[in-house]
C-alpha cells in the first residue's frame, strides 16, 4: 500500500438480503490518519458495510478495497492490520472478560500488555468476571480494550459506545483522540451525532444504503444553514424577499430565521442596516444536517 | 401484586411453547409400560412361567440394580419392576422441563422483559413448576387407564402411575432448588442432573441385593427408592405418597423462599471470578474450542463408560433370560447357540450407542451454527483467523469425539462382560470392534450436520430430524417389517454386524461419503455470508 492508497476505498456498493436491498450502490472512502464518522440511524446499512469490510458478507456489486487488498480474498492477512468492535458484544458465558481480551489480541496477532492494563484501569473493567456476568455496558468495555489494545493501524467501531453511560464514553473519546495522534485510522459508525461531531474530521451521512453526503463538518455546514437570532433598532421589513432566507419568525423588533451559508452575507448587510442591538448566530449542528436528510421520512412519520 | 400475579398468563406461555414437546413425551413413555403388559403376557403365560422368570432373570442382580427389587410373580409386579427405569427417565425430563422455563429464560434476558410487565416474583418458578408437574399427573392418569383397561387391578394401576409421576415431581421440585443456587442454566441443570443421578445410585446400591435384603433400608434415602416402595400390584402401601407429596412441598417452599430473596439473573451462590489474563493453552481457535467443548465432552464420555459398563454387565443377564425361556433358547440354538445371543445382543445396543454417539457428533459440529448466531464468530473470524480454521476448532470434536467415546463404551462394556465371564481376553476386542464398527456411520451422520451448516445454515435442525429418522428405522425397522430400501436409509443399517461375516467395504463407502459431504459442507462455509438467523 502506498502512502496516498486510502485505507478504506469503497465505490459502488451493493448488498441484497432477499428481497431488502441493504445497500444500494454506497460510495465510502476514509483516508489515513483520520477519523471518519459514518453516520445514520438504525437500518441505513452502516453495520452491513462493515461486515463486508471484514470480509464476514459478500459484497453483490461495487468494489471494496480495505488496506489496499481485497476484504474477502485477504481475510487473514488483513485482519493482523485492524481491531474491530461490534455495536453488540456478546461474550462466551464461561470466559472472563480478561480471557477474552488476551484471545482476541493474540489472534489477531498481538497485544500492547502495559496498555491492556491501562485501558481495563482507565475503563474501570473487572477482567476476572465471567461473561455471564457483564452488564451491556461492560460486555462494550471487553471489545473496546481488546481493540483499543491492539497494535492495529484500522479500527472499525460499529456504534461502539452502546450501554456506555456519559463518564465512559468522555473516556472513549479520549482514547479515540489518542488513536488519531498516533496516528492510525478510524471507521466509527454511530447515531450519536455528539459524539461524532466531538471526534470526526470527516462524516458520511448514509441512508437507506446510499451515502447522501460526504465530507469534513466545515464543508458539510457550508452547504447549509446557519441561523440567526437578532435584536434589531426597529422593526425589520424586506427582509423576506431576500434570497436564501428561510423559516423567518418575527415578534415586534426581535427576529429569527435561518439562512443559507452563501447568503449570510447580504442577510447580515440588510440587518446592519436596520441596526442590530443584539445578535447571535449559531452554525448547524450536526443534528441538523443529518435531520435535513432525513426530512421527508419524518415527515412521512407524521413528526 | 402478589408474588404469583401472572402465574397463568406464564403458564399459557410455557403450554405455547412445549405445545409439541410435552404431549410427546407424555404419551411417548406411557406407551412403553403400557406395551410391557402384552409382551410379558405372551413371553410368560402361565403362573409358572412367572414363577420361574421370578426366580431367575426377575432377580438376577443387574435387573435389580436397573429397575429394583420384584415383589410378587403377578403379571403387575413383573411389569411394575421392568418399568424400573422410567421413573430416572421422567425425573430427567421434567428437571431439564423446570431448568429450561426458569433460569434458562433468565439467562437469555428473556424473563426480565416479561419482569417489567404485571408479573409477581415467583410466577415464572410457580409456572414452570405447575405444568411440569401437571403433565406428570397427566401422564399417571395415561398410565392408570392404560393398564386398568388392560385388564390390571385398578388400585395397583393407580399407584403404578403415581409412582411415576411422584419421580418427575420430586426431581422438578428439586430442580425448581437448583435454578435459584446458581447463575447459569448450565450449573441448574448440571445439579438437576446429578441429584437424580445420585439417588439412582443409592436406589441401585440398596437394591441390588434383592427385596428386604440387608441394605433395603437405603432405598428410603433415594426419592426414587420411596417410589419403588409403594409396591403397586402387591398392598400398595399408599402412605409412602404423604412422604414424597411432604418432601415435594418442602423443595418448593424452599424453591421460593430462595427466589424470593435473591434478585433477578444472579443466583444465590456468588459467581465464581475467573482469570484476570488468558493461559498460554487459550492463544487461539483451537485452544478456544477445547475450552468451550471439552467439558461436554468429558460429561459425554462419563456418560459412555456407564452405559457401557451396564452393557457389558447386563449381557450375562441376558443370557439367563433367554436360557430360561424355551422358545427364546430355541430361536437362539438355531443361530448359533449362547455366543449367538450375546453377538446379537452386543450387534443390538452398539447400534443404539451409534446413534446416541451420532447425537453427541451433531452436537458438536453445529455448536459451529451456535457460535455463528450468538455472535460470539464473528469478532473472531474479524481476527487473523481464517473460517476453515474456525471451523477444524470445532469439527475435531465431531470427529475424535465419538472414536474416543466409542471407545470407552466399547471398552467399559467389553471389560464388564469378560470380567463376569472369566474371558477378559476373547470377550474384550470382540464388544470393543463391535463398538468401534460404528464410527463410520457416526462420522456421516456429523458430515450431513456440516453439510447442512455450509449449505443451507438455516436449516441446520433438519441434522436433529435426520438423528431422529436413523433412531426410529434402527430401534424399530425390523419390527416394522419396513421395506429393505427403507431401512438402508440409515448409514447404521450397513455397519457390519458382530458375529457376522465382517466385511470392510461398506464401511469404505460410508467414510468416502462422510468425506464428500463435509468438503461440501467446507466449501459452502468459506462462500457464503455469516448469519445471525
Amino acid at each position: 500500500m502506498t502512502a496516498n492508497t486510502p485505507p478504506i476505498s469503497v465505490s459502488g456498493l451493493v448488498k441484497t438480503f432477499g428481497r431488502t436491498r441493504a445497500l444500494d450502490g454506497l460510495d465510502l472512502t476514509v483516508q489515513a490518519g483520520e477519523v471518519h464518522g459514518f453516520l445514520g440511524p438504525n437500518g441505513s446499512g452502516k453495520s452491513t458495510t462493515i461486515r463486508i469490510l471484514l470480509g464476514l458478507l459478500r459484497a453483490d456489486a461495487g468494489t471494496v478495497r480495505l488496506l489496499g487488498g481485497d476484504p474477502r480474498r485477504d481475510a487473514t492477512e488483513l485482519h493482523r492490520r485492524l481491531a474491530y468492535v461490534p455495536g453488540d458484544v456478546t461474550l462466551w458465558p464461561n470466559l472472563s472478560g480478561g480471557e477474552v481480551i488476551d484471545l482476541l489480541g493474540r489472534m489477531r496477532g498481538g497485544l500492547d500488555r502495559r496498555r491492556k492494563a491501562e485501558l481495563l484501569d482507565r475503563f474501570e473493567l473487572d477482567p476476572r468476571k465471567k461473561g455471564r456476568a457483564y452488564s451491556k455496558g461492560n460486555r462494550q468495555k471487553v471489545g473496546l480494550v481488546a481493540a483499543l489494545a491492539s497494535d492495529a493501524e484500522l479500527l472499525l467501531l460499529d456504534e461502539p459506545t452502546s450501554g456506555l453511560d456519559p463518564l465512559m464514553e468522555e473516556i472513549f473519546q479520549e482514547c479515540v483522540r489518542e488513536e488519531r495522534r498516533a496516528g492510525r485510522t478510524v471507521l466509527l459508525s454511530s447515531h450519536i451525532l455528539s459524539e461524532v461531531e466531538a471526534l470526526c474530521d470527516r462524516v458520511t451521512i448514509i441512508r437507506k444504503g446510499v451515502a447522501v453526503e460526504s465530507g469534513t463538518l466545515a464543508e458539510l455546514r457550508h452547504l447549509t444553514r446557519t441561523s440567526i437570532d437578532a435584536e434589531l433598532a426597529a422593526p425589520p421589513d424586506g427582509l423576506a424577499t431576500l434570497p436564501g432566507v428561510h423559516d423567518m419568525q418575527i415578534d415586534g423588533t426581535t427576529i429569527k430565521f435561518e439562512v443559507d451559508t452563501p447568503q449570510l452575507d447580504a442577510a447580515l448587510r440588510r440587518l446592519t442596516e436596520i441596526g442590530v442591538r443584539s445578535l447571535i448566530s449559531r452554525p448547524p449542528t450536526l443534528e441538523e444536517l443529518f435531520l435535513r436528510h432525513y426530512k421527508d421520512e419524518l415527515q412521512e412519520a407524521g413528526l | 401484586m402478589s408474588a404469583l400475579t401472572g402465574t397463568g398468563g406464564l403458564i399459557r406461555l410455557i403450554l405455547r411453547r412445549d405445545r409439541f414437546l410435552l404431549p410427546t413425551w407424555v404419551i411417548w413413555i406411557a406407551v412403553v409400560p403400557l406395551g410391557f403388559v402384552g409382551a410379558t403376557e405372551s413371553l410368560y403365560p402361565q403362573a409358572a412361567d412367572r414363577l420361574q422368570y421370578a426366580r431367575t432373570t426377575g432377580n438376577n442382580p443387574t435387573f435389580l440394580a436397573l429397575y429394583g427389587p420384584l415383589y410378587d410373580t403377578d403379571l403387575g409386579s413383573i411389569i411394575a419392576q421392568r418399568s424400573g427405569f422410567i421413573p430416572v427417565v421422567i425425573g430427567l425430563i421434567s428437571a431439564l422441563t423446570v431448568v429450561r422455563h426458569t433460569r434458562t429464560e433468565e439467562e437469555a434476558g428473556r424473563r426480565e422483559l416479561l419482569g417489567a410487565t404485571v408479573l409477581g416474583r415467583g410466577a415464572g418458578l410457580a409456572a414452570a413448576l405447575i405444568v411440569t408437574m401437571a403433565a406428570n399427573l397427566v401422564f399417571a392418569a395415561l398410565l392408570t387407564a392404560g393398564m386398568t383397561a388392560q385388564g390390571l387391578p385398578f388400585a395397583g394401576s393407580l399407584a403404578f402411575g403415581l409412582q411415576m409421576a411422584a419421580a418427575g415431581c420430586v426431581f422438578a421440585a428439586v430442580a425448581g432448588v437448583t435454578a435459584q443456587l446458581s447463575e447459569g442454566a448450565g450449573a441448574a441443570r448440571g445439579t438437576a442432573l446429578a441429584a437424580v443421578g445420585v439417588a439412582f445410585v443409592i436406589r441401585m446400591a440398596a437394591d441390588v441385593g434383592g427385596a428386604g435384603n440387608s441394605l433395603s433400608w437405603l432405598g428410603w434415602a433415594s426419592p426414587l427408592g420411596w417410589t419403588n416402595r409403594m409396591r403397586a400390584y402387591d398392598g400398595e402401601r399408599w402412605w409412602t405418597l404423604a412422604l414424597v407429596a411432604a418432601f415435594i412441598a418442602a423443595l418448593v417452599a424452599a424453591a421460593g423462599a430462595l427466589s424470593e430473596r435473591r434478585d433477578l439473573g444472579v443466583g444465590v451462590l456468588p459467581p465464581r471470578l475467573g482469570a484476570a489474563e488468558a493461559p498460554r493453552r487459550l492463544s487461539g481457535p483451537f485452544g478456544l474450542g477445547w475450552r468451550l467443548q471439552s467439558r461436554s465432552l468429558y460429561g459425554w464420555l462419563a456418560g459412555f463408560v456407564a452405559l457401557g459398563v451396564v452393557y457389558g454387565a447386563v449381557a450375562g443377564g441376558v443370557e439367563d433370560m433367554v436360557r430360561d425361556n424355551p422358545d427364546l433358547r430355541e430361536i437362539f440354538a438355531r443361530i448359533g447357540g449362547s455366543s449367538a445371543i450375546t453377538d446379537a445382543y452386543f450387534a443390538s445396543v452398539m447400534s443404539i450407542l451409534g446413534i446416541i454417539v451420532a447425537a453427541y457428533a451433531v452436537s458438536a459440529t453445529l455448536r459451529l451454527r451456535t457460535e455463528e448466531t450468538g455472535q460470539r464468530a464473528e469478532p473472531l473470524l474479524a481476527t487473523a483467523t481464517g473460517r476453515l480454521r474456525w471451523a477444524s476448532s470445532h469439527l475435531v470434536f465431531a470427529l475424535l469425539g465419538p472414536a474416543a467415546a466409542l471407545a470407552a463404551a466399547g471398552t467399559a462394556a467389553g471389560l464388564a462382560h469378560g470380567l463376569d465371564k472369566g474371558d477378559v481376553g476373547g470377550v474384550l476386542p470382540r464388544v470393543l470392534g463391535a463398538a468401534m464398527a460404528q464410527l463410520p456411520a457416526v462420522w456421516l451422520v456429523g458430515a450431513i450436520a456440516l453439510a447442512l451448516f455450509g449449505l443451507a445454515p438455516r436449516f441446520t435442525a433438519a441434522a436433529w430430524a435426520a438423528v431422529g429418522v436413523f433412531a426410529l428405522i434402527t430401534l424399530f425397522g425390523a419390527s416394522l417389517n419396513l421395506d429393505e430400501r427403507v431401512l438402508d436409509v440409515s448409514p447404521f443399517t450397513h455397519v457390519p454386524k458382530i458375529g457376522q461375516d465382517f466385511t470392510v467395504t461398506p464401511l469404505v463407502w460410508l467414510v468416502a461419503l462422510a468425506a464428500v459431504l463435509s468438503a461440501a459442507g467446507m466449501a459452502g462455509f468459506r462462500r457464503r455470508d455469516l448469519s445471525a438467523h
